[in-house]
């Protein structure tokens, strides 16, 4: 290979040579300006370290309920911090703050000591929300206290204090693992977020951006000008399905109770009420929540940490005859006209299955059998249908699988088949325990909200809708970026024959002479729905004490499930209370008040004079 | 066979250059990470000792074999890294939003950093076959072109605006070194110039953003704007003298972000001054100079393309880097050669370094 011309490779290199040089030239040109014309200048600012960043909090986005009523906001907290390069010395400065504000000088040097090895430039949170009148005070002696920091931080606040907490959930502080998964952008150490409920669902539309200064501050860090400001994005508001009036309505019927209470519109499937009793204080979580209470909260029997509504799993007792009711019709195993006769009890195989009403409800055709939640009709169609057709069935509706609402941790509850207890138990399915499952009793389990949205597709005439808490998300300045459409899931198995039929039952069970919920008839307006006590164990006599009470822990659940008006529903209940003994006495009437506060509301019945009183058909 | 005349002509000169520079790299990442108080402070330094010994050893390692080799292995070693950068993407280890980084057991590597060295080796085996006195013509750029491209879009997607951007600064010399034909050139210019608002079209609002942040650092004052404020704070305060080693106070305070990496110079000028920093330069410049010389005095042209390659190379990456750090250029990743921290820059700086011995130690030598 030959080397290419000298003097043309020479020119070329020369070329390069003074393009570098004048490159040089430049970087050095700069240098000496900025070290020598402009050197004294930022010596001095380096001196004070003066240029600062500050960062500016952003506002979470606030709650709201489908009318517009404030659920979660923030209020202003004023939070004490400290520089500790410019609060020399320091210790004087702790001791006169302390002389100030009361806060030990203990607690003080513990919160610096514990920030060793960050800059000494950072401020040091000294105490979090401190009073308006340890505010007065620091702001009036600020000259005393050179590098002590007050600043403005919103804070999370419920409003209805433990009302929808665990649909509202609360916030925590981020933790390190977290951080690192970059699911979080600008969100740092020490930032709450979403750890619950609707807070972590909706975290990245609630979370704003932060903000920040660039500050200029002279030698005791006081600030000497503002150089540049990026403003904070606040958090995106979000309108909940939620209607907070009845929410309302819903929990003090469940004070002193445990249980679950969930309302829903068939025509779309916004969630109008989710209470779960007993509830906890949101606000306790915010800035941390102390492990004495965090322990109770974990320890209490009646687990005021779980949702009932959607993690609560409960056998559906007689309110699963409305399924077993679809499945018969449908697989023509009865109809409208079949009869059968109860005595109280029913022998099958060896075993002797007993109706709750002891002295037997006598002939029966199936509407009767609904109205009057008899046990023995529904063993002999469950009977006749096998376990398997009944699962089935139960799926299509929606039962033993999550629904897909929004909130997490949502529980698919158990409808068993007899491949699922051959694999979990290793033993056959007996024929008896269909007789069980029939009635909704034995390893059936559902959730409060799944029965809620079976209800309410039988009520709006067969479409299941996929359950939501998300009514809409506005900016700040109430520009609407989302509003949910509604989402069907599917239909239920059942053609509008059966459906017509299973409605007239449950319309009998309010509306009928003999039905089971007839005591919470309202004036002007038909309610179709299902009572059901579920046991928790069979009982023997010796568990009930001298008066014949119960011991409230062997208590039956009571359930109710209902959807009103009748023939165009536009709400849906299902009520569970743990313990509750009867579906008719303690469930009931908690839809009763819901559905007439509800009905009120849209104008379908008259406003009653005073809340409680009753109406009598 | 082993040519003792290579021994005679070892280029003591650019070694001893190197050696310097090396020297101040160290004395200066010292202060770094000693005032930094994270509690990684010797670990990196420790480690940074360990790269430049590496970096030592492969430079001497490749002085035993021909530099024409490389012409031949070109397209090997091409594949080679533009395979790494396509597994960066997918297994890449994320930091900070992009993904840059190969873990390797314990080390981690950034490819696009050796991509600089292989792609010049590529550019100079293609130019050097087709370099005539009149210049290239538009068919000779179709091939130099693909070539840039692959590692250029794969590093935008990275995203590393930066190195790719100094991919193609590094091919444009390169292409002007050898001379292309004036319409060539302007035809290029002007569509050069045509595509941008093109490109500008395209782009997405928060990569317009990103862009005009790159500009215009004030544009982010929590940012880079910021990085920049307190790196000019650090540079200025040294004044002519400096403040003295291990008394620079704005890197003490951890102020300076990525100041053992990227911003490295600040530290340096404020500790050594103006005094310092012209040493530094001054280093430089005679290094650069000296690959040129070097580039002249091979009589080969592969060699000489290659060595105005890594010299060139080496520029661009002190110009930017300086610029940057005063406030001249952009915010882009681009390390400081042999100064800043950092295991995939050090050697591929030394790399380069060894090839430039190697076209030295053979000017004589027949191919």
């Amino acid at each position: 290979m030959k080397g290419c011309d000298r003097d043309w490779l020479k020119r070329r290199l020369m070329g390069g040579a003074l393009f570098m040089l004048i490159a040089f030239a430049v970087l050095g040109a700069r240098l000496f300006y900025l070290q020598v014309i402009q050197g004294e200048d930022f010596r001095r600012l380096s001196k004070n370290n003066c240029i600062r960043l500050k960062s500016v909090e952003a506002s979470r986005g606030l709650i709201y309920d489908r009318n517009g009523v404030l659920l979660v906001d923030n209020r202003p907290s004023f939070d004490l911090s400290i520089v500790p390069k410019d609060a020399v010395p320091v210790d004087q400065t702790l001791e006169i703050l302390s002389d100030f504000t009361q806060i030990p000088v203990v607690e003080m040097k513990a919160r610096i000591d514990a920030s060793k090895g960050l800059s000494k430039y950072t401020p040091i949170l000294l105490e979090k929300g401190i009073t308006r009148d340890q505010l007065a005070v620091v702001e009036a002696h600020s000259f005393d206290l050179p590098g002590v920091l007050v600043s403005v931080e919103p804070r999370r606040n419920y409003i209805f204090n433990k009302s929808s907490a665990h649909l509202l959930g609360y916030l925590g502080q981020i933790n390190c693992d977290e951080l690192e998964t970059g699911k979080y952008p600008g969100v740092r150490g020490g930032d709450s977020i979403g750890r619950s409920g609707a807070e972590k669902v909706f975290e990245d539309h609630l979370r704003g951006q932060r903000g920040g200064r660039q500050v200029e501050v002279d030698a005791s860090g006081r600030l000497v000008r503002v150089i540049n400001t990026v403003d904070s994005v606040p958090g995106k508001n979000i309108f909940l399905t939620i209607d907070n009036k009845l929410q309302q309505i819903a929990e003090n019927m469940l004070q002193d109770k445990a249980g679950a209470v969930v309302a829903m519109d068939p025509s779309n499937g916004d969630i109008l009420v989710m209470a779960s009793s007993p509830s906890f204080d949101q606000n306790d979580f915010i800035g941390g929540i102390s492990s004495k209470k965090w322990k109770k909260l974990l320890a209490d029997p009646d687990r005021p940490m779980s949702n009932k509504c959607i993690q609560g799993e409960y056998p559906p007792a007689s309110t699963y005859k409305i399924l077993t009711a679809i499945a018969g019709l449908e697989e023509g195993v009865v109809d409208l006209n079949t009869r059968h006769y109860c005595s109280g009890q029913y022998k099958f195989g060896n075993r002797i299955y007993r109706c709750w009403k002891r002295w037997g409800h006598g002939e029966l055709d199936l509407l009767g059998a609904i109205e009057k939640s008899c046990d023995i009709y529904f063993y002999k169609v469950g009977e006749a249908l096998g376990v398997d057709t009944l699962a089935q069935y139960a799926n299509g509706c929606g039962l033993g699988k999550v629904t897909g609402i929004e909130l997490e941790h949502e529980r698919p509850g158990l409808i068993p088949t007899s491949v699922w207890k051959k694999r979990r138990y290793g033993v056959a399915w007996q024929p008896g325990e269909t007789l069980s499952i029939a009635i909704g009793q034995g390893f059936d389990l559902v959730t409060p909200l799944q029965m809620a949205v079976f209800t309410a597709a039988i009520g709006n005439g067969g479409t299941l809708y996929r359950p939501r808490i998300l009514k809409a998300i506005k900016t700040t300045d109430n520009e609407i970026i989302e509003i949910k459409k509604p989402e069907i899931t599917g239909g239920l198995p059942a053609g509008k024959k059966t459906l017509d039929i299973v409605r007239k039952g449950l319309l009998d069970v309010v509306q009928g002479d003999r039905g089971t919920a007839r005591g919470i008839r309202i004036k002007g307006v038909e309610i179709a729905g299902k009572t059901g006590t579920a046991q928790v164990f069979s009982l023997k006599k010796k568990d009930r004490d001298n008066d014949g009470q119960l011991d409230y822990r062997l208590r039956d659940h009571a359930w109710f499930v209902c959807y009103a008006p009748a023939e165009n529903p536009m709400i849906a209940l299902s009520i569970l209370i743990e313990h509750g003994e009867h579906g008719s006495s303690t469930a009931a009437p908690v839809a009763g008040a819901i559905v007439r506060a509800y009905l009120e509301e849209k104008g379908i019945i008259e406003t009653t004079k005073q809340a409680g009183e009753e109406d009598h058909v | 066979m082993f040519d003792r005349r290579l021994v005679e002509c070892f280029d003591w000169g650019l070694l001893i250059l190197t050696l310097l520079v090396s020297a101040v790299g160290l004395i200066v990442l010292y202060s770094a990470v000693t005032a930094g108080g994270v509690g990684e402070t010797h670990v990196l330094f420790k480690k940074q000792v360990v790269w430049m010994g590496a970096g030592f050893a492969i430079m001497f390692a490749s002085l035993l074999v021909h530099y024409k080799y490389l012409d031949k292995a070109s397209v090997a070693i091409y594949c080679v890294c533009v395979l790494l950068l396509v597994m960066v993407l997918f297994f890449g280890k994320n930091v900070g939003g992009s993904r840059r980084w190969l873990a390797l057991g314990p080390f981690t590597m950034q490819p696009s950093e050796l991509m600089k060295v292989s792609l010049i080796i590529m550019i100079s085996s293609v130019y050097s076959g087709i370099v005539t006195e009149q210049g290239l013509g538009f068919r000779d750029l179709v091939k130099p072109l693909f070539v840039l491209s692959l590692p250029f879009l794969l590093i935008v997607k990275q995203p590393d605006l930066g190195t790719a951007l100094l991919l193609l600064f590094l091919v444009a010399c390169l292409t002007l070194f050898v001379r292309v034909q004036k319409r060539v050139f302007l035809t290029c210019a002007l569509l050069g110039a045509a595509a941008v608002p093109l490109v500008w079209f395209v782009l997405k609002d928060y990569q317009k953003a990103r862009i005009l942040t790159f500009l215009n650092p004030d544009r982010d004052p929590l940012g880079a704007g910021y990085h920049i404020i307190q790196s000019k704070i650090a540079i200025g305060s040294g004044m002519i003298f400096g403040k003295g080693f291990l008394h620079g106070t704005q890197n003490a305070l951890a102020f300076l972000p990525e100041q053992h990496t990227d911003f490295i110079l600040s530290v340096l000028a404020e500790e050594w001054g103006l005094a310092g920093c012209l040493f530094l330069l001054f280093l430089y410049f005679f290094l650069l100079l000296w690959g040129l010389n070097i580039s002249y005095s091979c009589r080969n042209t592969f060699g000489s393309i290659l060595a105005f390659g890594v010299t060139i190379m080496i520029f661009w990456q002190i110009f930017i880097n300086v610029g940057m750090v005063m406030g001249l250029m952009p915010v882009v990743g681009v390390p400081l050669p042999l100064i800043s921290y950092g295991g995939s820059s050090v050697i591929t700086n030394m790399a380069g370094i060894g090839i430039l011995m190697n076209i030295s130690m053979r000017r004589f030598a027949s191919t």
